[in-house]
């Protein structure tokens, strides 16, 4: 049996790297994703541009403009001298936020009434707006906590302290090269699942294939087996290039780690053989993986948290392979999670691997054309 | 072998009509023969629409958080009572902070607040009384945000108890914010047009990518080659059909944004079509492309799952800003079509026939959609000889 097994794994691999493109297709794009979406793929804005429409001729007001400019966060593109100059420069996305510091700003500072600092930003992208308001109220803030140090006034009777947990600065990129990790190594292993069966059924090599003495089962890890190993030398090296390229931290231990993407593989590759063997052809098999791993990403907490999803899609994401490695990857190298706290991971990860390598087994003989 | 491309140079243009009409005849066959490329055009914005326009949100909203009080008081009560009334969190009260660290690392609740024991006393002190935050670094984007909520229900607090002392704690420098285009910030009307790029993305490609590919595969295209059909017109039997099956699929997900997602449209319809043909078409040259450089169907689909879905969705601004990307990136993002088209999209639907958006992105749009088209004759014309 492990012979006849070992026969086609060893043809599998011939045939996914026997060709030079199919090759590179696997090793090459990759790691070029990895490296370009680790650096696109972050919410703190950098050099946001803004505008300034400063109707002041105080101090104060060119303090509180050069606090702005003097942030990494900003950069200053346009000054403005009219009302009717903040529309075209916003429209035309020249600039994302415009401050617009009325006549009275210095006079009424100085004074100790409120101060009024307007700030107008692009909504079209909500998410980067609100960030960018977020970044002006803790300039702001700061300006009034030294404002009050200097000219007196009352400071409030309470104030916020954060701390942040396991990602003490913030970077959103922590959490998104994790999750990379899980997003590219689900791609390969679809990339080489979904096309297999398929391929071979199109090209009618597939009957050959039932008629030798292989058992479905057999077959299924024949199929598996290349993509297993494919899986796991790719992922180790996406891994290696977070840890030491991106310098994510990594504070779990490495046998958690390689639990989850053992069973993470193995339910990608049971999805992916039973999309493949559901296809007639490879056109279908592609369009089925599409289908598949269009939705997988987005519905895994990816870039959008799953608990602001409705009731009906969370409960849908319970079938996603992905949103659980994502939790054990972000939990392993970000929080260091033992694990024993992974469990339920783990679990739901065989349990949707061993379904679908079920039905794809069964496809086998059951799908005749 | 002589190159037929040139016999045919001077053909009249009526059996050019002819030859094309026969091209296009045998492609929609194919097309309702597998409705594989049907469900591409009409199933999938359906499906991709609905599941991601209710299920991609950026907006938190009943987070749950701990709250620790050492030491309740009045003051406590009445800060604790702020945080139950606000719909952006689901409160839990826990007696000390070692038990809302468990919740916390068990994944209970995003969040600790932490009134020490001498907050009542410090909150009348000179120097006011800290408010402890503890965060879930691990998402720093909801972290962030988390954040801006507990400062927000700290203000409303705050300004509650001045107005009980009767005194102002009005700050120096007040800012008053304005959102244009999308003044309740609702992440829905920016993720959706965004989705439709990404649609459009994935039937431009996905129904192109194979059809080339699955010729020369089967060895079909040579037999097309010694008919008397030029390259040219091979190309625009296949672009044809399935622009009109990419245009369907857009009216489809255009239709869904507006009355379904109900996200406004201000600019005019007709020129958001026409930018989404324009789109289209470079969408579809690109799959093309990729179709004829890669022999097999194996290797364009490979190609076309790289080289579609992904950067669409990361470096098209859909969801993160390019301007924060870093330069290299930035420069990548400029082949990305989609990049354009997202552009062009959140522009025309939120806010209006702005053209100092819309023309420069078009423009852009139009070379790469020449680029890929010519690419792909070019690289076509080479094969015959």
């Amino acid at each position: 049996m492990w012979r006849r097994i070992l026969a086609l794994t060893i043809k599998e691999f011939l045939t996914i790297l026997k060709d030079k493109r199919s090759r590179v297709v696997i090793v090459v794009p990759p790691l070029i994703q990895l490296m370009v979406f680790g650096y696109a793929a972050t919410f703190d804005l950098k050099h946001v541009p803004f505008a300034v429409f400063n109707e002041d001729r105080g101090i104060a007001a060119r303090e509180l403009v050069a606090a702005f400019r003097g942030s990494p966060s900003f950069e200053e593109v346009a000054r403005l001298a009219q009302d009717r100059e903040i529309a075209p420069v916003i429209d035309s996305k020249q600039a994302l936020m415009v401050m617009r510091i009325g006549p009275r700003f210095s006079a009424d500072l100085l004074a100790g009434r409120p101060a009024q600092l307007q700030i107008i930003v692009d909504g079209r992208n909500s998410n980067t707006a609100q960030l960018a308001v977020n970044y002006a109220q803790s300039i702001v803030k700061r300006f009034n906590t030294e404002w009050i140090a200097r000219h007196g006034g009352s400071a409030p009777p309470a104030y916020t302290e954060m701390r942040a947990w396991f990602n003490p600065n913030l970077e959103s990129r922590w959490f998104f090269i994790p999750g990379i990790v899980g997003l590219l190594t689900l791609l390969v292993t679809m990339l080489v699942t979904a096309l297999s069966v398929a391929r071979e059924r199109e090209q009618g090599t597939f009957d050959q294939l039932l008629v030798t003495p292989l058992r479905p089962g057999e077959i299924l890890l024949g199929k598996a087996l290349p993509s297993f190993f494919i899986g796991i030398a790719e992922a180790t090296l996406i891994i290696l290039v977070a840890v030491f390229w991106f310098e994510v931290p990594f504070l779990g231990s490495p046998l958690t780690l390689y639990t989850g993407l053992a069973l993470f593989l193995l339910s990608a590759i049971g999805l992916g053989l039973m999309i493949s063997s559901l296809a007639v052809t490879q056109q279908q098999g592609l369009l089925g993986a599409f289908f598949f791993m269009v939705p997988a990403i987005i519905l895994s907490g990816f870039a959008t948290p799953i608990e602001n999803m409705p009731a009906l899609v969370q409960d849908l994401t319970l079938l996603n392979p992905l949103r659980y490695f994502l939790v054990v990857l972000r939990g392993v190298f970000l929080e260091g999670t033992p694990f024993h706290l992974l469990l339920h991971q783990f679990f739901a990860m065989a349990a949707i691997g061993a379904v679908a390598l079920a039905i794809a087994a069964w496809l086998f003989r059951h799908r005749m054309y | 072998m002589s190159d037929p491309r040139q016999r045919n140079g001077s053909a009249a243009p009526g059996t050019f009509r002819m030859r094309l009409r026969g091209l296009m005849r045998k492609e929609f066959l194919q097309i309702f023969r597998d409705p594989s490329s049907i469900a591409i055009a009409f199933l999938m914005p359906l499906i991709l629409l609905l599941l991601f326009g209710y299920g991609v949100s950026l907006d938190s909203e009943s987070i749950p958080v701990a709250l620790v009080v050492e030491q309740p008081s009045a003051d406590t009560a009445s800060f604790t009572a702020a945080f139950h009334k606000s719909r952006y969190f689901v409160p839990t009260t826990y007696a000390t902070t070692r038990e809302a660290e468990a919740a916390m690392m068990a994944r209970q609740v995003n969040a600790i607040v932490v009134l020490r024991r001498d907050f009542a006393q410090r909150l009348r002190g000179a120097d006011g009384a800290p408010i402890q935050l503890i965060v879930n670094g691990v998402d720093a984007n909801t972290a962030r945000i988390v954040a801006g909520y507990v400062e927000g229900v700290w203000g409303t607090w705050l300004e509650h108890i001045a107005l009980a002392r009767g005194r102002s704690l009005a700050q120096p420098v007040q800012i008053e914010q304005r959102v244009w285009f999308n003044s309740e910030l609702r992440s829905r009307n920016f993720l959706v047009p965004g989705l439709v790029a990404i649609i459009m993305t994935l039937i431009g490609a996905l129904l192109t990518a194979m059809v080339m590919a699955r010729e020369w595969e089967r060895g079909t295209m040579e037999a097309l080659l010694v008919t008397p059909v030029t390259m040219r017109e091979i190309i625009l039997g296949k672009l044809i059909p399935y622009f009109i099956l990419g245009m369907g699929g857009l009216a489809l997900s255009v239709a869904m944004a507006i009355w379904l997602f109900e996200v406004p449209l201000r600019g005019s319809p007709w020129l958001l079509f026409a930018t989404s043909a324009l789109f289209l078409l470079t969408a579809l040259g690109m799959g093309l492309f990729i179709s004829t450089i890669a022999r097999s169907q194996f290797v364009a689909g490979q190609i076309a799952l790289i080289a579609t879905f992904l950067p669409a969705f990361l470096l098209s601004g859909f969801i993160f800003d390019i301007g924060s990307m870093p330069d290299i990136v930035k420069v990548i993002t400029h082949v990305i079509a989609a990049r354009y088209y997202v552009a062009i999209l959140q522009t025309l639907f939120l806010a209006g026939d702005t053209w100092s958006v819309v023309l420069p992105n078009t423009l852009a749009l139009a070379v790469l959609a020449v680029i890929f088209l010519g690419l792909t004759q070019l690289k076509s014309r080479k094969r015959l000889e």
